[in-house]
């Protein structure tokens, strides 16, 4: 019986019409308090941890806080050469040039700005080769660059030009003998990343600077996950250019910048045209903010580069320590040696990647690289090298940088291994390795 | 001189680790108390008195800027990760 006096009817049988009558205002209150509480349980999910330092890295808060006044109250345009405002952002700009330009060994003149690595490799490879077009045809890249180079030679080959994607031995480094028999009398560039962002591998940059040198070729590399992370000389090394990109050293997303020697002058046609901005090589004007943020991200990582560098390597041989002494079957994809430490492409046989993947949701991870993540082909990178192809889809990459803690690492490493014990229970193929059959061996019916 | 300095050091030292320490995130937290430490224990043993003052004031700039970044850590705090 309603406290209103009311019998219960069939229709009233509900939960809430058990409560006495209410005011309407207090039954709002109680719908809004469920919301409340709703709301609050959604915003108290912890966020996972970040281990995907190759995709992007957090911006560092010294690089923060230098790109602010510029955000705020320096907002001049460092093209306008009449007024304060221009003159003091166009120092900060060359100031940031300066930073950019010392941590490579370079001058800054020979810095340029642009978006990102990406518009960096762009700029190189086809203002090089369509600069030097008349007289030479051929250009040579490898077969695990980042899609934007391998993308670019696409477009040269359907202007005519001819393109050798050399292949990389089982443990991704590049055949110098096969690099030096492949350079022709009509080559113009030979473009070879430094660091490899999926697999972690470096590599031998001076011996191929070396070789494109005698040869009278220009050398240009991708940096982008190099840069600020192990020492680079662009004039030991012999490098005619390389790309830069903001957000993998904890600099600001937007900004990169492409290094472009002067001694010997490397030429190249601008493929952004307009007001003459950087030596006319790139039109445009220069975020200054965002420069401002690159400069400091460089000038941190010159400072920081020891101390960061023992750290990812101590951490980096805690994980991998952790994960192979409690699980069998796991491959290091790349060279153990050659390579640099943050970057960790383990493959997990007898466990698929993506599951994987779900199954580790505390923690950001990624299986290739995040400009292919989207695609259900395994990279092509680990195709390069040569990884079967079911272990091309069991492979993770675990990525460490300058903010990750001790206790991060162990509770990927703990949770990796858990999650590979509980999926590898559940797999049919494990337990006919476990009861010695070789699964090459089994002959699949067709139906 | 080196010697009454001391003092203003461990409190520079402290003032930065009780400052790092109410950085809203995690990683910036960890990050700011670990590399305060290691920097001072780096440099226990410099003796020149230029040397440390300018140490001294990279330290009071350093202060300065984490108590900038911890304030707007605070006015754009996001959710707690799995490890804090």
């Amino acid at each position: 019986m309603l406290a209103s006096g009311r019998t219960v009817s069939s229709r009233l049988l509900r939960p809430t019409a058990w409560l006495p009558l209410r005011l309407s205002s207090e039954r709002t209150a109680a719908s809004s308090l469920q919301k409340e509480l709703i709301k609050k349980h959604e915003q108290d999910e912890l966020r996972p941890l970040y281990m995907d330092f190759q995709a992007t890295t957090p911006m560092d808060p010294r690089v923060l806080d230098a790109m602010l006044p510029y955000q705020v109250n320096y907002y001049g345009n460092p093209h306008s050469r009449t007024h304060a405002y221009g003159w003091e952002s166009e120092s900060a700009m060359e100031t940031a040039r300066k930073q950019v330009a010392d941590l490579i060994g370079a001058v800054p003149r020979e810095i340029v700005f642009t978006s990102g690595a990406t518009e960096s490799n762009n700029m190189a490879i086809k203002g090089v080769a369509r600069f030097y077009k008349a007289k030479k045809r051929h250009v040579i890249t490898t077969q695990t660059e980042h899609k934007c180079v391998l993308d670019s030679c696409r477009i040269l080959e359907s202007e005519g030009f001819d393109v050798t994607y050399l292949p990389v031995q089982k443990n991704g480094l590049l055949d110098l003998e096969l690099l030096e028999a492949s350079i022709r009398t009509d080559t113009s560039l030979v473009s070879v990343m430094t660091v490899n962002n999926e697999i972690g591998v470096k590599q031998p940059i001076k011996e191929i600077g070396q070789i494109c040198r005698s040869k009278g070729v220009f050398f240009h590399t991708d940096a982008a996950q190099a840069v600020g992370k192990i020492p680079i000389s662009i004039s030991d090394w012999k490098i005619d250019l390389m790309s830069i990109s903001g957000h993998k050293i904890y600099g600001p997303k937007g900004v990169g910048a492409l290094y472009v020697r002067r001694r010997p002058r490397v030429r190249l046609e601008p493929i952004q045209n307009g007001g003459g901005q950087e030596r006319g090589l790139r039109s445009g004007t220069v975020p200054t903010p965002l420069a401002v943020g690159l400069g400091a991200a460089c000038s941190i990582a010159q400072k920081e580069m020891e101390y960061d560098h023992q750290r990812v390597s101590m951490l980096a041989n805690r994980l991998v320590q952790k994960i192979m002494s409690e699980i069998p079957d796991v491959i290091m994809n790349g060279d153990p040696e050659q390579r640099y430490s943050g970057c960790i492409n383990l493959s997990f046989a007898y466990v698929e990647g993506e599951s994987l993947l779900m199954a580790l949701k505390d923690v950001a991870l990624s299986s290739g690289s995040a400009c292919t993540s989207a695609s259900l082909e395994p990279s092509y990178v680990l195709r390069a090298i040569g990884a079967d192809e079911d272990l091309a889809h069991s492979s993770i990459r675990f990525g460490i940088g300058r903010f990750t803690t001790e206790e991060e690492v162990d509770y990927t490493a703990e949770k990796c291994i858990e999650q590979v014990h509980r999926l590898r229970e559940m797999s049919p193929l494990w337990e006919m390795i476990q009861e010695g059959i070789d699964l090459k061996s089994i002959k699949w019916t067709q139906h | 001189m080196a010697a009454a300095a001391r003092s203003q050091v461990m409190s520079l030292y402290r003032t930065m680790l009780r400052e790092s320490a109410k950085f809203p995130s995690y990683n910036y937290r960890n990050y700011a108390l670990r590399r305060v430490r290691d920097a001072f224990k780096a440099n226990r043993n410099v003796e020149d008195p230029k040397a440390v003052e300018r140490l001294m004031e990279e330290g009071r700039q350093t202060l300065a800027l984490i108590q900038r970044q911890v304030s707007i850590g605070k006015m754009y705090e996001a959710q707690k990760t799995v490890v804090d």
